[in-house]
């Protein structure tokens, strides 16, 4: 390792990535709601409206489809904006503008125009936020040609998928779970943009493979050690991108485990799990040694008691218990 | 001049309308833009209209009646000038059709072909996807039915009539040529699984008495490799699903390694002039449509197979140093897998087949290499392999042999080259044909007569 | 020309409002400029979109063209009367009733028809049809089929011009049922706020489909929504072309000279059906023929064979010249191209397949 390492947070890799892009390229702006003199509902802006001013760091009404609307016309107009929306939940006042518009125009259009648009949302529950603020919609986002989809889980593409996500001349959704944004670690001091495409194995295993994403890769790669512990050695992958995927790293991975469990903080029906066992079992079905496995979050609103919430969501134990009985070690 | 109105087409949802007012009379003048009729649909009663000037002439509907979009409703008089013919494309005429004057009086829409028009907007379902291909459907000859799509077992199953296996495992026991009967499964719910079938190969490798027997025969009980619904989706292997290269890259290998390391081989080569067969087979396949042609191929493989019977020790298997000869001659025939990978599956009893069924079964053979459902006993039972590769433009090759055979026979590309026939230097069609042998059990003596003979046997094709 | 500054009485409740904003009027020709040529070209442009239109329903009932159609047929004067207003540097945002104001802009017939057909030498590639035409040379930013769902856009357009400094104009079209959604609200606050060069026209046909103005909406008066946003609006003639360009040119003006963005509301009528399966049961046949005898291109047509510009040989010589150059688009579209089914996923994202 050449460069030197420092210690910080997720939260402010995103801050620096966001302060890299608007240094980079004067086209890129931010836009969204409390990002400015408030300094950003989870504090990832702070600071920036004093650096960049208003014109850069530009407070929006609480017009989610207006704004997020506007970034596309901006992105159509040659700039390169980031539009944030505070959470997920508020994104649906924005599903129109991002389903009906940045998704279609370029295939509409006969291909004369791109939307080189960056969403960036909050996603995930895990701190009694309540049925309103808890969701993981990023099935839903998934389910749309047109636009891709990231989940940065580690410091390093939290810093770097932001520029890429700009660079790309397609709209780009950024899911930030609210559970990573205090995580610290070591990241390079030279960090830079990372590739949005590819999943990455974060631990190798040859038993299982454990696929994840976002918030939940931390729980599942403690899943992992608690498996290791028991003599079951568990791949661990992280998505990254979930629109596209990247079947050819999964179906490696379960070619040389022959077994496959999710991890999706998603309700189960109709969840990025279930699309992600389809597609073992349409590619990787002679692989397999077991049924595949998922994990989600269970079918309720999220509640706000502690205990209810941590019930309702992915949880260590089990995912452990799926893994063994996929195993046949229940 | 008289032209047809039309039901009009008024939505993409609408099929049909009921006629519920005619609006004009016939000999009543209309102008471009007038209404005509009313037309009840299912949103409601609308008024239609036509886009040129004339006359209302003959009504053939009556008001109450429902008609298909596209039937006509009345016949129109052109005022002045003629209404433009529709069927060029270069101007539309409206939903009026210009019809002669003399056509009969009870001409239907089918019979001036109205229902023709419309364009293909989208797709059909039949229509190609793209990205997507099918497999090579297997050619049906004599193949045993294929079976049906395999289902993976539910753990929810309460009773399978065939063992429950993961893909994996039945995967594993095809490649090994494993019956899965008798198998006990260590899985969930005592499904057998990669570890179960693994540890039969091993006890069947060394010989241990096993529950697991070697399939005896082709087991129609056996699943194909894959099923064209699970190979036609868009896949890491799309060629030959169900087929894993890596593994069996790893098996040639390990085999290959083997094989060099073990086996004392010894090469010998021999040209031969092709031209009496070429000729032969030329006449042959001129009587014959395509899917019955023969390929030269296919006397190579006959040539080998009845000349081994003079040479019993080219045909069978070294058991560790000692020949088993065969009595019966299975020539395995080398075929290479799209995107790597070669297997080599026995033709049974190949010096009993003519030509015609040898080349059925190779069709056959070749048809399921691709798609994936070699029967364990067409990998197993091979006692001598042919290579050939066919138009691939090498002039000889010289094999390894594949354990625990003994031989190997390779042909190359046919040529033609200069033959000495008669003292004259003449242009023959040439192929040089070799053989790799193992020198434990055979010598070369043997084998260059036997290489004379599978010449000779090329010289007189149609005893073949 | 006293006489074509607007119909003297609505037969609707929903029009009996001609507001203060008209006094301040200027006399046309001075800021028209109107000239014969410019006069006739007016019309002309008009006499267009109905003809090409009118083919576009024939044409609709011989399956030639498919999905919805909607016609602006009644409405001419109001994309005629913006367009004269832009640059080729402005930029136009429409809805899904936008064949009159593609053509308005320029787009060439024959691709517009094309489109229709679903052509590949369509201007959308034959993607979009009726709803979705596109022309980025043209900046014109294409027909959508969701009810206001491009004001936001049109915001962003001019966002991006403010931003980097460019003095253009954006101009979004929409009817009075925009004004019911959250997305026209948003829009409007977001252009005042950020003082934005928007120019946003209603083309209040007063039914949103099939549902009249006074059903759907508390307040009527449109352009009153604007003005709470503190949007410099007005209320006009919709169906006479001289009182819309006469009212865009001074709101595009405003806009240029940096004032934010102007709002117009347009007092229309379509003739037609909303779409062509409709059997128009919401509204009177005697209120349609009323309106139609105030028909943009009827009174125009006639004030300009009154005054002296157009005799009857002009206007069959006119009508002749967009009958030929329709034939040629007619011809353009049946001669054009299916796009290969190959090319399905083409342009989902840039670059790929």
């Amino acid at each position: 390792m050449s460069s030197a390492m420092i210690e910080t947070t997720y939260r402010e890799a995103v801050r620096e990535a966001i302060r890299d892009a608007l240094r980079r390229d004067p086209r890129v702006f931010l836009m969204g709601e409390d990002v400015g003199r408030y300094g950003g509902c989870y504090a990832v802006t702070k600071g920036l409206w004093d650096e960049f001013g208003p014109e850069r760091i530009r407070d929006a009404p609480l017009s989610e489809s207006g704004f997020t609307g506007a970034g596309i016309g901006a992105a159509l107009g040659g700039m390169r904006p980031i539009v944030e929306i505070m959470t997920v939940n508020f994104s649906l006042l924005a599903l129109d503008q991002i389903v009906n518009n940045a998704a279609t125009l370029r295939h509409m259009s006969g291909g004369q125009v791109s939307v080189p648009l960056v969403i960036r949302m909050a996603t995930g529950a895990g701190k009694q936020l309540a049925a309103q603020h808890s969701h993981s919609l990023e099935n839903w986002y998934v389910a749309i040609p047109g636009i891709k989809v990231v989940a940065p889980a580690t410091l390093e593409d939290a810093r770097g998928m932001l520029w890429s996500a700009l660079e790309d001349p397609d709209p780009v959704v950024i899911f930030e779970h609210v559970m990573l944004y205090n995580r610290s670690g070591p990241l390079a001091a030279d960090a830079g943009p990372v590739p949005l495409a590819g999943a990455a194995i974060r631990r190798p295993g040859s038993d299982i493979s454990l696929i994840s994403y976002g918030g939940s890769l931390y729980k599942t790669l403690d899943a992992a050690e608690a498996l290791a512990r028991e003599g079951i050695e568990a791949e661990v992958i992280d998505l990254r991108s979930l629109r596209p995927l990247d079947d050819a790293t999964l179906m490696a991975s379960v070619a040389r485990t022959h077994r496959a469990l999710i991890v999706d903080e998603g309700w189960r029906t109709g969840s990025l799990a279930g699309e992600i066992s389809a597609r073992i079992m349409e590619q990787a079905f002679w692989d397999l040694d077991a049924p595949v496995g998922r994990v989600c979050t269970a079918e309720v609103p999220i509640p706000y008691p502690k205990h209810l919430e941590d019930a309702a969501l992915p949880q260590v134990p089990t995912i452990v218990a799926a893994a063994r009985a996929i195993l046949g070690r229940e | 001049m008289i032209s047809l109105y039309r039901m009009p087409s008024l939505g993409a949802d609408m099929e049909a309308g009921t006629l519920i007012e005619w609006v004009l009379q016939p000999g009543q003048t209309f102008a471009k833009g007038d209404v005509i009729a009313v037309v009840e649909t299912q949103k409601g009663a609308i008024e239609v209209e036509v886009f040129h000037d004339g006359v209302m002439g003959r009504q053939l509907i009556e008001v109450g009646q429902t008609v298909p979009v596209g039937t006509p409703l009345a016949e129109l008089e052109a005022a002045m000038v003629t209404p433009p013919d529709q069927r060029t494309g270069v101007q539309s005429g409206g939903l009026t059709e210009v019809l002669s004057e003399s056509l009969p009086a009870d001409m239907t829409a089918s019979a001036i072909g109205v229902t023709e028009a419309a364009p293909p907007l989208a797709p059909s379902p039949q229509a190609p996807f793209p990205k997507l291909s099918t497999p090579v459907a297997p050619s049906s000859g004599e193949s045993p039915p294929r079976s049906a799509p395999l289902i993976p077992p539910s753990p929810s199953m309460p009773e399978a009539v065939d063992p429950r296996a993961s893909p994996a495992a039945r995967r594993l026991a095809q490649q090994r040529g494993l019956s899965l009967d008798g198998l006990v499964g260590t899985g969930p719910g005592g499904a057998i699984v990669l570890a179960d079938v693994r540890s039969a190969a091993v006890a069947l490798a060394s010989g241990t008495p096993q529950a697991a027997p070697r399939a005896p025969a082709p087991s129609p009980t056996v699943p194909p490799l894959a099923t064209p619904a699970a190979s036609a989706t868009a896949g890491r292997r799309p060629a030959h699903p169900g087929l894993d290269l890596a593994a069996m890259r790893q098996a040639i290998a390990a085999a290959m390694a083997h094989a060099k390391r073990e086996i004392p081989h010894y090469y010998l080569s021999q040209d031969v002039d092709l031209t009496p067969a070429s000729d032969w087979l030329a006449q042959r396949n001129a009587e014959l449509p395509p899917e019955r042609r023969l390929l030269m191929g296919v006397l190579f493989i006959k040539a080998v197979a009845l000349t081994l019977k003079g040479f019993p020790e080219l045909n069978g298997f070294d058991r560790e140093g000692r020949f088993e000869p065969s009595a019966a001659i299975h020539v395995g025939c080398a075929t290479a897998i799209r995107g790597g990978g070669l297997v080599a599956p026995a033709i049974h009893d190949t010096d009993h087949l003519d030509l015609d069924t040898l080349m059925a079964k190779l069709r056959d053979l070749v048809a399921r290499v691709r798609s994936g459902g070699l029967r364990a006993s067409e990998l197993a039972d091979p006692t001598i392999t042919v290579s050939s590769l066919g138009e691939r433009g090498v002039d000889r090759l010289y094999g390894i042999i594949y354990p625990p055979q003994v031989a190997i026979v390779g042909f190359g590309t046919p040529r033609p080259a200069p033959w000495v026939l008669e003292d004259r230097v003449v242009p023959r069609q040439v192929v040089t044909v070799t053989l790799a042998a193992d020198h434990r059990h055979s010598d070369g003596h043997r084998g260059a007569l036997f290489l004379a003979q599978v010449a000779q046997r090329l010289h007189e094709p149609e005893n073949l | 020309m006293n006489d074509h500054t607007g119909p003297s009485a609505s037969p609707a409740t929903a029009h009996e409002r001609r507001d203060e904003s008209r006094q301040d009027r200027q006399p046309a020709a001075a800021k028209l400029h109107l000239n014969r040529d410019h006069a006739l070209r007016l019309l002309r442009e008009m006499l267009r979109i109905r003809r090409f239109e009118e083919r576009c329903a024939e044409l609709y009932t011989e399956e030639k063209i498919r999905g919805f159609l909607h016609l602006y047929i009644g409405e001419e004067a109001i994309a005629v009367g913006v367009m004269q207003c832009l640059t080729a540097e402005d930029a136009v945002v429409t809805t899904y009733r936008e064949h009159g104001h593609a053509l308005a802009r320029g787009l060439p017939m024959t691709s517009l028809m094309a489109e229709m057909y679903g052509k590949q030498e369509g201007c959308s590639r034959g993607r979009g049809g009726s709803m979705h035409l596109f022309d980025l040379a043209r900046r014109f930013y294409g027909g959508s089929a969701i009810v206001a769902g491009l004001l936001p856009l049109a915001v962003g357009l001019a966002l991006a011009d403010k931003l980097q400094g460019r003095n253009r104009v954006t101009a979004c079209f929409f009817g009075e049922g925009a004004a019911a959604e959250g997305e026209f609200h948003e829009s409007l606050n977001l252009a005042a706020l950020w003082q934005l060069p928007v120019l946003f026209v209603c083309e209040n046909n007063l039914y949103a489909m099939g549902t009249a103005l006074e059903r759907s909406q508390s307040e009527t008066h449109i352009h009153r929504k604007a003005q709470s946003y503190q949007i410099a609006a007005e209320t006009l003639d919709g169906m006479d072309v001289l009182a819309v360009e006469i009212a865009a040119r001074q709101a595009v003006a405003a806009i240029r000279a940096g004032e934010g963005p102007r709002f117009l509301e347009c007092q229309t009528y379509r003739f037609r059906a909303h779409s062509m399966f409709d059997a128009q049961l919401y509204r009177d046949k005697a209120e349609v023929e009323a309106w139609k005898k105030k028909g943009p291109l009827l009174r125009f047509g006639h004030w300009l064979e009154e005054a002296g510009l157009l005799d009857v040989a002009g206007r069959a010589q006119m009508e002749a010249e967009i009958e030929a150059e329709l034939a040629a688009a007619v011809a353009f579209a049946e001669a054009g191209t299916w796009e290969s089914v190959a090319d399905l996923l083409k342009d989902v994202y840039t670059g790929e397949p």
